[in-house]
């Protein structure tokens, strides 16, 4: 009897505390980069697995979309693959802070029949292929680069994304650090003027076209090249050597470049100095305000992007993303730790 | 009254359209309609070669598709035998049910690698022409053509067939009671539908300007006036889903939606033009074939 009375009480109190619970249950909503979606959305899973009263909804809508919600402040946090311009922060109503989560890279990927061995590129040699400068395979200086290796006397397709994207500036942002022309010509942006080539609607496609077009030359995310078996390519670095994209390799690059990080962490990566950086990477940014209009919910983002930048980077890996250097991430907690939060 | 909601609807979004790209109308003015440069760097933008590639590949696609579709209206209407009717009926309507998005996965795994088997085998004196110069890539304005060719077919057959359908059988009993073939009857019939066949033909362009996403998944996105069946072109429709997303730039947004009020602007000029050509020729005071021969028997 008094037994059954306990386990009364019992559920009644655990009634009472889950409708509290659920009381309390707060969204928070954000929106912008597709790029980083994947590991964003293992992120809000899980935290919502530990706090299970805090549900992040996030939309991939695209970074330009998200820069824009979060400045009608229609969105708690933005995401974008790109840093924000002077006059984008000039128009927003507050004080927007960058917090890079993760790193991403940005490999040249290639179907030339016959040809089995690992090719090696160059900043300005990518460059003039995608200016359409160089047009042949067998062009003397692809030849210089590759030593040993015969390539075939075969026009190069150039495949490019066609939508806007953070894939599309991390790589003509490197190709505009190393060719005067390209900056010149073409410049740096999500969507750029492209001189030559096809263009095909996200990495998916620009692998499957790659995949399928003899003699063909594109560019894509490292995980959509292994997922394919398509073949990537090495690229020097800005100390001479010729590096093979990978998680270790990227965060390497990421850490040689904190000498020189911005307060803002406004920064991009691409071409950086050491030995073992891969050149073709960036950072993505979450973008928070410094002085948000609801504390409340300011102080949940702050704990999760806290978790995103320590616990949460053993995931990044698995995901097809290099985790960010330890060094970074202490600057960013100091960074974080001024948002006016309750 | 519900009329008139149509009409507010339209109107709407006219307004909107030229609301939202009021910036860029102001700074491009007609150097929009213009310029060839599509260039979101610099902040240029000129609709030229998307308009171009929009009219060229929606051309092409009715050129391939409306002799395919009166063909199987006319068998479907005319000669088929009932029991045919029915399954054939259902199967052009299916292709009208599939997704463009599945049409464009097929186009990228099956249609472009054929495409490039042929432009690669293409004969050394057909390469010598305009139409037949450029890279044997496989995705270009020809593959984009096909496939928009066979999502319009449906439309216009369907329409077409019900057209014919609506002919009054005593057209082709008087036909044939005056000694004429069964072709004689099918083009007698058809002369009477014509302003039915050609407002087929027109839903079928109509669809074929605004398709979006099998037409950029297989035209090659590169901004080019051109009349090369090899090389890739661009689209109205098409670069709209692929730049809007992640236009940061104000002055980029709202070139796009200037690109949306064009489209919406040349669809208009379209229906304008094939309603004035259905009305020229159903208008009642128009000589007809039996008139003329009447008048030069006398």
């Amino acid at each position: 009897m008094n037994r059954a009375r306990t386990s009364f009480t019992l559920a009644l109190s655990v009634t009472v505390l889950s409708a509290a619970v659920a009381a309390q249950k707060v969204t928070i909503t954000g929106a912008g980069a597709t790029f980083p979606y994947p590991i964003y959305s293992k992120w809000f899973s899980d935290y919502n697995k530990q706090h299970p009263n805090v549900e992040i909804n996030y939309q991939s809508i695209g970074s330009g979309g998200g820069v824009k919600q979060l400045t009608s402040q229609t969105v708690i946090f933005g995401a974008s693959d790109y840093p924000l311009t002077p006059e984008q922060l000039q128009a927003a109503p507050g004080k927007i802070l960058h917090f890079p989560t993760v790193l991403g890279a940005v490999v040249p990927i290639y179907n030339i029949p016959g040809v089995a061995a690992e090719l090696k590129f160059t900043g300005p040699l990518l460059a003039d292929i995608f200016l359409g400068t160089i047009t042949k395979w067998n062009d003397s200086r692809i030849a210089k680069v590759n030593e040993g290796v015969t390539l075939p006397n075969m026009d190069i397709t150039v495949v490019h994304r066609s939508d806007g994207s953070g894939t599309t500036y991390i790589f003509v942002d490197f190709l505009a650090k190393l060719s005067p022309e390209w900056k010149k010509r073409v410049g740096v942006a999500g969507s750029v003027n492209w001189p030559v080539g096809v263009g095909a609607k996200g990495n998916e496609a620009v692998a499957g076209m790659v995949k399928q077009t003899p003699g063909s030359l594109g560019y894509t995310e490292p995980a959509y090249a292994t997922a394919n078996k398509i073949a990537f390519g090495t690229v020097q670095n800005s100390a001479g050597k010729f590096i093979k994209a990978s998680a270790a390799s990227v965060t390497a690059a990421a850490a040689a470049a904190v000498k020189q990080m911005p307060a803002d962490f406004r920064v991009s990566i691409t071409n950086p100095p050491g030995e073992a950086s891969y050149p073709v990477a960036s950072f993505t940014w979450l973008l928070l305000y410094q002085d948000p209009k609801d504390k409340a919910l300011a102080k949940i983002m702050v704990d999760f992007t806290k978790w995103a930048l320590t616990e949460g980077q053993k995931y990044a890996a698995d995901l097809g993303y290099a985790p960010l250097p330890k060094e970074v991430v202490d600057l960013e907690l100091k960074s974080l730790a001024t948002i006016k939060a309750q | 009254m519900f009329a008139l909601f149509l009409i507010a609807t339209v109107g709407a979004i006219a307004y909107e359209l030229g609301r939202q790209s009021s910036l860029s109308i102001q700074k491009f003015g007609w150097q929009f309609w213009q310029t060839d440069i599509w260039d979101p760097v610099a902040a240029e933008f000129g609709a030229r070669p998307l308009i171009w590639g929009t009219l060229y590949s929606s051309v092409l696609a009715l050129l391939i598709s409306t002799p395919i579709a009166l063909g199987i209206a006319i068998f479907i209407a005319e000669l088929a035998p009932q029991w045919v009717r029915k399954p054939l009926v259902f199967l052009t309507e299916l292709l009208a049910a599939i997704p463009s998005i599945v049409y464009g996965l097929w186009g990228i795994f099956v249609l472009v690698p054929l495409v490039r088997q042929f432009e690669l085998n293409t004969p050394e004196w057909l390469k010598s022409l305009p139409l037949f110069k450029g890279p044997p890539v496989g995705v270009g304005m020809l593959s984009a053509a096909i496939i928009l060719s066979i999502m319009v077919i449906p439309f216009t057959s369907s329409v077409a067939r019900e057209v014919l359908k609506a002919v009054p059988q005593a057209q082709r009993e008087g036909a044939f009671a005056l000694g004429a073939t069964r072709w004689e009857a099918i083009r007698m019939a058809l002369f009477y539908a014509r302003t039915g066949i050609v407002g087929a033909v027109m839903l079928g362009f109509g669809r074929a300007l605004g398709e979006t996403m099998a037409v950029t998944m297989v035209i090659g996105n590169n901004a080019q006036i051109t009349t090369s069946l090899y090389a890739p072109q661009y689209t109205m429709a098409a670069v709209i889903a692929n730049e809007f997303a992640e236009a940061a730039d104000n002055i980029h947004l709202s070139a796009l939606v200037e690109i949306g009020l064009v489209l919406f602007v040349v669809t208009l000029i379209i229906n304008t033009l094939s309603r004035l050509l259905i009305w020229s020729m159903a208008r009642p005071g128009r000589p007809s074939f039996l008139r003329a021969t009447l008048k030069r028997a006398a």
